[in-house]
């Protein structure tokens, strides 16, 4: 059972902060670090994996640093976002090669367990450049496990993967959950953390947003003021029969048309169509204005 | 020296295109010394002049930089030399095996073939050939730990890299007879005047202080490239 510790890292590249004052700990399961791009996930993956020193705070791995510390990769396996291995190597050389390089006492074995693992084996002979993202991705798996590390950061795993792919890889991934490992990966997309994660991080422009289960991270991102744009026939006599009803904060009439803050989402699109009836106004478009990822961060940050 | 990451690093040389520039420009010497043999014009002065000009001014830093940022610049932009950093190695020990595999191709593909053509035209005639091979095989050693260490410093080895080559050595090296004395090409030629009794060859720089540059250059080239290792940061993504 190992556990990543981040307290208080800052990351900052000149005058631009990457990652600012984050804490978290990350204990066995899978952890879901979720963020859109360009939040600063890569780049806390990166501290974490001890590719990039932390400017500020510490990270440690079961109490000892990670940056500049060589011996921590005994215990840590990390899979890159970028898509390049050795491609003139064979899917079987490269993972061998990992295995000796960390110095196992049976290289081939543990190269045979790992292959096995990630269901390669058929492809193993195969140069790693004619491989598909799928493989890649799953090789790349492969040289990270081959020595059975208790922890495993995966930067992006699904990027390109097609549905099949991704639900191996997701069956993977729970699987060695299940084994006690700690499991880090990150992710711009809600869904695929949801699906796989028992514990979600949200980091929105470098700052740690939310914390929680799947549950949690959910109800945040739906229980909050749900901004709609409403073009009707009447916009005024719609404004004043929302605003008879109470289920919106706010009713903006403007040249485009209605800006409405709803308070309750469910009640707000279930209630929408029938006030519109019931007064006779025809709607000519209802549009969530700020349903983007983005804007369910930049709520999360902003609260 | 770690057998693993010299081996991949033999196959990433050997199997890229550039691979071509390692066998191509010691073929060029290779054939212009024979036809100097066959149409019988290969005095020594000839000879001296060729490996001078062609071995040790142009072979050696083409090669070298081609090898010396060839074993580890690539992996650094690709990212990966992720996989190599991420396995419980000293750092110094990556360095040491990229500046072996660096100084054995230059061996093979500078030195040898110096040596070989410098006996197809004049033999064992003042020991030439010999010394000529020996600059080269010091140089060698000396312009890989300086190359590995750019490439490790800088995405832009290569061409700073051939700036130095060419331009500072080459070109400012005729004019100022202070940039040449500042060259490992200089330094180089140093070892080979001290070993032939050619009076053809001659350096500006005597040979204690040509092989203690040269030492130096190896060393902190080295050291250099070992501590950027220590803390290279990977380019991210973001």
């Amino acid at each position: 059972m190992s556990v990543l510790t981040l307290e208080n890292v800052s990351r900052w590249y000149g005058n631009v902060v990457a990652v600012n004052g984050v804490s978290m700990t990350i204990g066995p399961g899978v952890t879901g670090l979720l963020g859109p791009n360009g939040a600063g996930k890569s780049t806390l993956i990166h501290m974490m994996g001890g590719f990039l020193e932390p400017s500020a705070g510490s990270v440690t791995l079961d109490g000892t640093p990670i940056w500049r510390n060589p011996d921590v990769y005994r215990r840590l396996g990390l899979v890159p976002e970028r898509e390049s291995a050795y491609d003139f190597l064979t899917g079987r050389q490269f993972i061998l090669a990992m295995a000796k390089l960390h110095k196992l006492p049976d290289p081939g074995a543990a190269a045979r367990r790992a292959i096995d693992r990630v269901e390669m084996e058929y492809a193993a002979d195969r140069q790693i450049g004619n491989y598909s993202k799928g493989m890649k991705q799953r090789i790349k798996m492969a040289s990270a496990l081959v020595h059975d590390p208790p922890v495993l950061l995966l930067d992006e795993p699904f990027n390109g993967m097609d549905p099949r792919q991704r639900l191996q890889l997701m069956d993977l991934i729970r699987k060695m959950a299940a084994e006690g490992r700690t499991i880090l990966f990150s992710s711009h997309i809600l869904e695929e953390v949801e699906r796989l994660a028992g514990q979600i991080e949200v980091i929105v422009a470098g700052r740690h947003a939310a914390s929680g289960d799947f549950r949690e991270i959910r109800r945040l991102m739906t229980d909050r003021p749900h901004r709609f744009l409403v073009r009707s026939g009447d916009d005024r006599a719609l404004a004043a029969a929302i605003i008879a009803d109470g289920s919106a904060r706010s009713v903006h009439l403007t040249p485009k048309g209605l800006e409405i803050e709803a308070t309750d989402f469910q009640r707000f699109t279930w209630l929408l169509p029938r006030l519109a009836r019931d007064a006779g106004i025809r709607l000519w478009e209802v549009s969530p204005s700020d349903e983007s990822l983005e804007s369910v961060f930049s709520y999360l940050v902003a609260r | 020296m770690n057998p693993t990451i010299a081996m991949i690093t033999f196959r990433a040389m050997l199997g890229r295109r550039r691979a071509l520039l390692l066998f191509g420009l010691p073929l060029v010497l290779l054939a212009m010394a024979a036809a100097l043999r066959f149409t019988d014009l290969a005095d020594l002065d000839t000879t001296a002049t060729i490996l001078q000009r062609f071995g040790i001014a142009t072979l050696l830093p083409l090669l070298a930089l081609i090898a010396g940022t060839g074993v580890i610049g690539p992996e650094i932009d690709d990212g990966q030399i992720m996989y190599v950093l991420t396995k419980p190695i000293p750092r110094q020990v990556i360095v040491l095996t990229k500046l072996v595999v660096a100084i054995v191709l230059v061996t093979l593909f500078a030195t040898v073939p110096t040596l070989v053509a410098g006996l197809l035209m004049s033999g064992m005639t003042a020991q030439l050939a010999p010394a000529f091979a020996a600059g080269v095989l010091v140089g060698g050693i000396a312009y890989s730990a300086l190359f590995v260490a750019l490439a490790v410093v800088s995405r832009n080895a290569v061409t700073i890299g051939l700036l130095y080559a060419l331009v500072w050595e080459s070109l400012l090296g005729n004019f100022a007879p202070g940039a040449r004395s500042a060259s490992v090409q200089q330094w180089a030629l140093s070892v080979t005047d001290a070993l032939t009794d050619a009076s053809v060859v001659r350096s500006t720089v005597d040979l204690p202080l040509a092989a203690a540059l040269l030492a130096l250059v190896t060393a902190a080239g080295t050291a250099l490239a070992v501590v950027r290792l220590r803390s290279l940061t990977v380019a991210s993504a973001e």
